[in-house]
């Protein structure tokens, strides 16, 4: 163990941690110990072990400052979770804990060097320093980058489990002060289901470790009584250690509570997050041991831990002289009380009669000490941020500081009030907040005990009758005379040289600030862009009123002129893991998918669905797949095309419907026939194509391609609303499985079967369709043919699906069937020159340049996309899409989007390409300029690694082009 | 998140919701100009303020009107394509010129207009 114990053995302190459960773990590699309920800063900072970090830009050693994760001196690495806020982080037996941001040791960093070179690191340094000479920055990326880092990503560490969860509320309380206390017991009480949220594991906010009335025990008092008559209420939700990092339209909320993210819908929502404490600015005020005189409190009262030995105290509020009762009470002695103003009451009273020296009208000007402040100089205060010269050095190991607050007005500005700043009591006050949103306590500029309960009671029942649809009543009072004695106006002292940090997290000074505006960056939105002031971890919690009064003294505007940068979620740091939770990806599977599983198919994603790509091993890959080819132009195959999209269209008027949805006649179309259905959008793009099936004169069944099936029953649905014909468009596509028996043992293999349907080929035609049933199964029978051969797509019922495979599957054994997957028909349809929408069309392609003109009505009046294509027909085209063959035959193998280069330029790209065992040869599709697509025109396609691959334009069908044999 | 009240299902998040477009009636495409037709596919209002557009609950498929100010990020109110025709007589039902059947119904606004508000 390092030092001696910091420990307060006194009742009242130490509310948190359980003495006799202690514990050990290590820091940098060295036993620290510590109990339970301990944080990983408390637990070091009760073994003496003040130093945390080091900060960003110099690498200057650091302490904990809040003591309840709002600053960025506390992130240390925890085993392989970075960016952990130690104040935050409950110390476990045996946890591994690194500081971060050095180089070397923690104490003896190497790169603390950087202090000195701080005149080489102007504000705006990044803008200034790297750009000139051009490329200068990627010599000096490198450095900086490995200098700049916080923590280390162990890419091989698990994904933990993450989750979400879903809460609906009629009222909302973000915060468990007694503000948020106050004002949930009263929404309860007046009958809404309330939801309270408080980030610590306590509930009771500044109850926990303050003063009410100068008194401790008032405070403990007040907070059990609350605490109890909160947890006694049924209608009162408490999640406590969650915090909320968001608000959002119509009440929606945002908050991690450990490993899970809540999304909170409330119906009225109340922020009484309190206040952020604010830094006093001078010379060396961030040397470890200098802390917010709660962040004093908190180690004390909750965690039972001596700030020090010997402290001095600089205030402007009786926050701050508090605090001194609270060291005395804990045994630290009070070196002094250094009182910017003049503060006087029973509390000033209270620690004078202690034997305190007071010194007022004086700030604190200076620090010495490296790794923990040893003594402070103090000055009298001669004017608006001005000193006399130090007179007065005093000797001391902790330094609290209590000189204003700022209130914790982000949730309520995410939400869309309006902040403005109140020169009345130097704090900034949110304004015409939205419906549903109210603010209470600190947060609404209400300070006084007894004026926060009066407020927060009126403002939790006001939430409760306007979440129960009660007319709202006025809202209650929040101007609160006492809150003008809390913020001083300008804590703000600058020396003749070193640094007096305004942004720990950016290690930014009131130099760099006031050099943001002298380079012209006057506007507070620019001038925290430009220096970064409020962009670390902290998000200007303790940057950001500094920053506006520095702005304001060199500008010469008052505050309210300025206005303040925008606040916006998340709150709090947010992990991705937050995000992902448990990382749900939804998977359709077809009903034969077990089936597929038993032979082997390597799946693929198309949309949400599997498919199988091939049958068999993927070492062996190629040869499988021109197996399966083989087996469907020689034999039978079968393959599962249950994703494809199946849209039933009924009514008086679905011919005439179907006539305006797609560019193909379709009124005349004989029942019992399938026509080919190619669909565009408005403006003339080939969005989807299929066939529809007329099986009765009122009725069509259409296909559609998998990915685009949801797309085009919008289309169609979205046409309807407004065209108001007599038809009904359902998507079937989940209702019906498919699969497709293609080859020329198929009219063999299915004749085999008991059937109500006459497959002979004078009764069941090329692109017939039937329905009927087939072994019992009540079936849709289709005569295409996407891979060319003869073949039948037969559509049934999803719950027969798998029956009817297995049937095909035994019937067709001894034909020589087999099962075949996608990548196979990709080489039979290309085989065919049958294109894939979206795969050889893009968002620009026309029917024309597709090579579909002959799908396209003349004498229909209209269809979508009519008047668009007959306009680019006009105008003529720039491509066409076209097929191809690779010329020599030792050629690598061109891929999709590999691009066709003449003299030069980019004339055309490859949409698909495969190398055919049937045809002997590399073939594909390609877009090509009209001159160019003339059979045997020669052009190149330049390949992976930049070779140039012969080709030339080849007419399609590449296989049986008289198209024969899908007929026999 | 925000909630969009759907003339069908009520108050759903809109993560159920597809943005379709802003309302426009489409010119006769027999008549309008070359310059008309492309205006009308590819310009949009784009205002800064109140704007009627085309929601779909896509989990019904159902396609409705929205009412929506564009500059406080608001939903006004939703309704019905019938409730939003009976409100704006003039707004064109996309029927295509020279084609004799089947011409949009008359539009009556009886007791239920289909409106609901935001």
């Amino acid at each position: 163990m390092s030092g001696h114990s910091n420990r307060i053995e006194k009742p009242g302190f130490g509310l948190l941690i359980d003495h006799t459960k202690p514990l050990s773990f290590t820091f940098d590699g060295k036993l620290f110990n510590g109990f339970n309920g301990d944080t990983i800063a408390s637990a070091l900072y009760g073994s003496q072990q003040v130093l945390l970090s080091r900060s960003f830009k110099y690498h200057r050693p650091r302490g904990a400052l809040t003591m309840n994760g709002l600053d960025a001196n506390t992130l240390v690495q925890v085993a392989d979770e970075p960016n952990v806020r130690a104040d935050l982080h409950p110390v476990a037996a045996g946890i591994a804990v690194k500081s971060i941001n050095h180089l070397g040791s923690l104490q003896r960093d190497a790169f603390s060097v950087m202090d000195y070179f701080s005149r080489f690191l102007p504000v705006g340094f990044y803008y200034k320093t790297f750009f000139r000479p051009a490329g200068i920055w990627k010599y000096f990326e490198r450095p900086i980058r490995i200098m700049a880092g916080l923590g280390t990503l162990d890419p091989r560490a698990d994904h933990k489990y993450y989750d979400k969860a879903y809460l609906f509320t009629d009222v909302l309380v973000v915060g468990g002060g007694s503000a948020g206390l106050e004002a949930a017991i009263a929404a309860a009480e007046t009958g809404a289901e309330t939801l309270l949220i408080d980030e610590n594991s306590q509930l009771g906010g500044s109850l926990l470790y303050g003063r009410v009335s100068d008194s401790r025990e008032a405070a403990d008092t007040l907070r059990t009584r609350l605490v109890a008559k909160a947890r006694g209420l049924e209608k009162l939700t408490i999640l406590t250690s969650t915090v909320v990092s968001g608000l959002f339209s119509d009440g929606w909320a945002a908050a991690i509570g450990g490993n899970r993210l809540y999304k909170i819908r409330a119906r009225q929502t109340i922020v009484a997050a309190g206040s952020f404490d604010q830094p006093l600015v001078f010379r060396n005020n961030d040397r470890p041991g200098i802390l917010f005189a709660t962040a004093a409190q908190r180690l004390m009262r909750l965690y039972g831990v001596r700030p020090g030995n010997r402290a001095v105290i600089a205030t402007s509020n009786t926050f701050g002289y508090e605090a001194a009762l609270d060291l005395l009470d804990a045994g630290t002695e009070v070196a002094a009380v250094i009182d910017l103003g003049t503060t006087s009451g029973p509390t000033v009273d209270a620690v004078r009669s202690r034997g305190v020296r007071i010194v007022t009208g004086s700030t604190l000007v200076d620090a010495k000490g490296y790794l923990r402040v040893e003594s402070v100089g103090v000055a009298a205060i001669t004017g608006q941020g001005k000193t006399a010269a130090a007179t007065d050095w005093i000797t001391c190991d902790c330094v609290l500081i209590s000189v204003g607050c700022s209130p914790a007005l982000n949730l309520a500005s995410h939400a869309g009030a309006k902040v403005i700043f109140d020169d009345a009591i130097q704090m900034h006050r949110a304004v015409s907040p939205p419906e549903g949103i109210a603010l209470a306590g600190a947060a609404a500029g209400v300070w006084s005990p007894a004026r926060v309960a009066a407020h927060a009671k009126a403002t939790g029942s006001a939430a409760a009758r306007l979440a129960a649809g009660e007319p709202g009543s006025e809202p209650p009072d929040a101007d609160d005379p006492t809150a003008a004695a809390i913020t001083h106006p300008y804590p703000i002292f600058k020396s003749g040289k070193g640094k007096e940090f305004i942004d720990f997290d950016e290690d930014l000074t009131i130099k760099d600030i006031i050099n943001s505006v002298k380079d012209g960056y006057d506007d507070i939105q620019l001038v925290k862009r430009y220096s970064t002031a409020g962009l670390g971890p902290s998000q200007g919690r303790h940057a950001n009123l500094n920053t506006i009064r520095i702005v304001g003294a060199v500008t010469g505007k008052p505050l309210a002129a300025i206005g303040t940068t925008t606040f916006r979620p998340p709150l709090v740091p947010e992990k991705f893991a937050h995000m992902a939770g448990r990382a749900f990806e939804p998977v359709r599977l077809t009903s034969m998918h077990h089936r597929h599983q038993e032979l082997g198919a390597q799946f693929m994603t198309a949309g949400l669905w599997l498919r199988p790509a091939y049958y068999g091993s993927k070492d062996d890959a190629a040869r499988t797949i021109d197996d399966e080819v083989r087996a469907v132009r020689t034999a039978a195959g079968l393959i599962d095309v249950s994703t494809l999209g199946g849209l039933d269209i009924r009514g008086p008027d679905a011919a005439a419907f179907i006539d305006r949805m797609y560019t193909w006649a379709y009124e005349k179309q004989p029942v019992g026939r399938a026509r080919y259905t190619l669909m565009t959008d408005m403006s003339g793009v080939v969005i989807d194509d299929g066939v529809a099936c007329r099986f009765a004169p009122n009725h069509y069944y259409v296909t559609a391609t998998t990915s685009a099936v949801d797309q085009v029953y919008r289309a169609m649905t979205w046409s309807n609303v407004q065209w108001k014909m007599d038809v009904d468009v359902a998507n079937v596509t989940a209702a019906y499985s498919a699969m497709n028996l293609a080859g020329p043992k198929a009219r063999a293999i299915v004749q085999t079967l008991t059937t109500d349907i006459d497959f002979s080929k004078d009764a069941f035609p090329y692109m017939g369709v039937r329905t009927g049933t087939l072994a019992g199964i009540p079936v849709r029978v289709l005569r295409v043919g996407f891979v060319g051969e003869a073949g039948y797509e037969i559509h049934c019922p999803a719950g027969y699906g798998e029956a009817l495979w297995d049937i095909l599957m035994t019937a067709g054994k001894p034909h020589g069937l087999k099962p075949f997957g996608v990548e196979a028909q990709r080489i039979l349809r290309l085989e065919k020159g049958h294109i894939i929408v979206g795969q050889d069309t893009d968002g620009l392609t026309n029917p024309i340049e597709a090579g579909m003109d002959w799908a396209l009505a003349k004498k229909k009046p209209f269809y979508i996309g009519k008047r668009s294509i007959e306009l680019q027909a006009a105008k003529g085209i720039t491509r066409k899409l076209v097929g191809f063959a690779v010329t020599d035959s030792a050629s690598p193998v061109p891929k999709d989007c590999h691009l066709i280069i003449r003299d030069g330029e980019i004339v055309g790209r490859v949409t698909s390409v495969v190398k055919s065992a049937t045809l002997g040869k590399v073939i594909g599709l390609a877009y090509l300029p009209p001159t160019m697509t003339d059979a045997g025109q020669r052009f190149e396609i330049r390949v992976d690694g930049g070779a140039m691959v012969p080709a030339e334009v080849v007419p399609t069908p590449f296989y049986d082009p008289q198209n024969a044999r899908q007929d026999i | 998140m925000k909630i969009v009240n759907c003339p069908l299902n009520g108050p759903r998040n809109i993560s159920e919701f597809v943005w379709g477009g802003e309302v426009k009636p489409m010119p006769d495409p027999a008549k309008a100009t070359d310059r008309e037709w492309t205006e009308y596919l590819f310009l949009e209002e784009n205002l800064a303020g109140d704007i009627t557009e085309w929601w779909l609950h896509a989990p019904t498929n159902y396609w409705f009107i929205a009412r929506r100010n564009t500059i406080t990020d608001q939903f006004l109110e939703t309704m019905t394509y019938d409730a939003f025709l009976a409100r704006q007589p003039l707004a064109s039902a996309v029927i295509p010129s020279g084609e004799a059947e089947p011409a949009a119904k008359p539009v009556t606004g009886g007791g239920d207009t289909g409106a609901t508000s935001a």
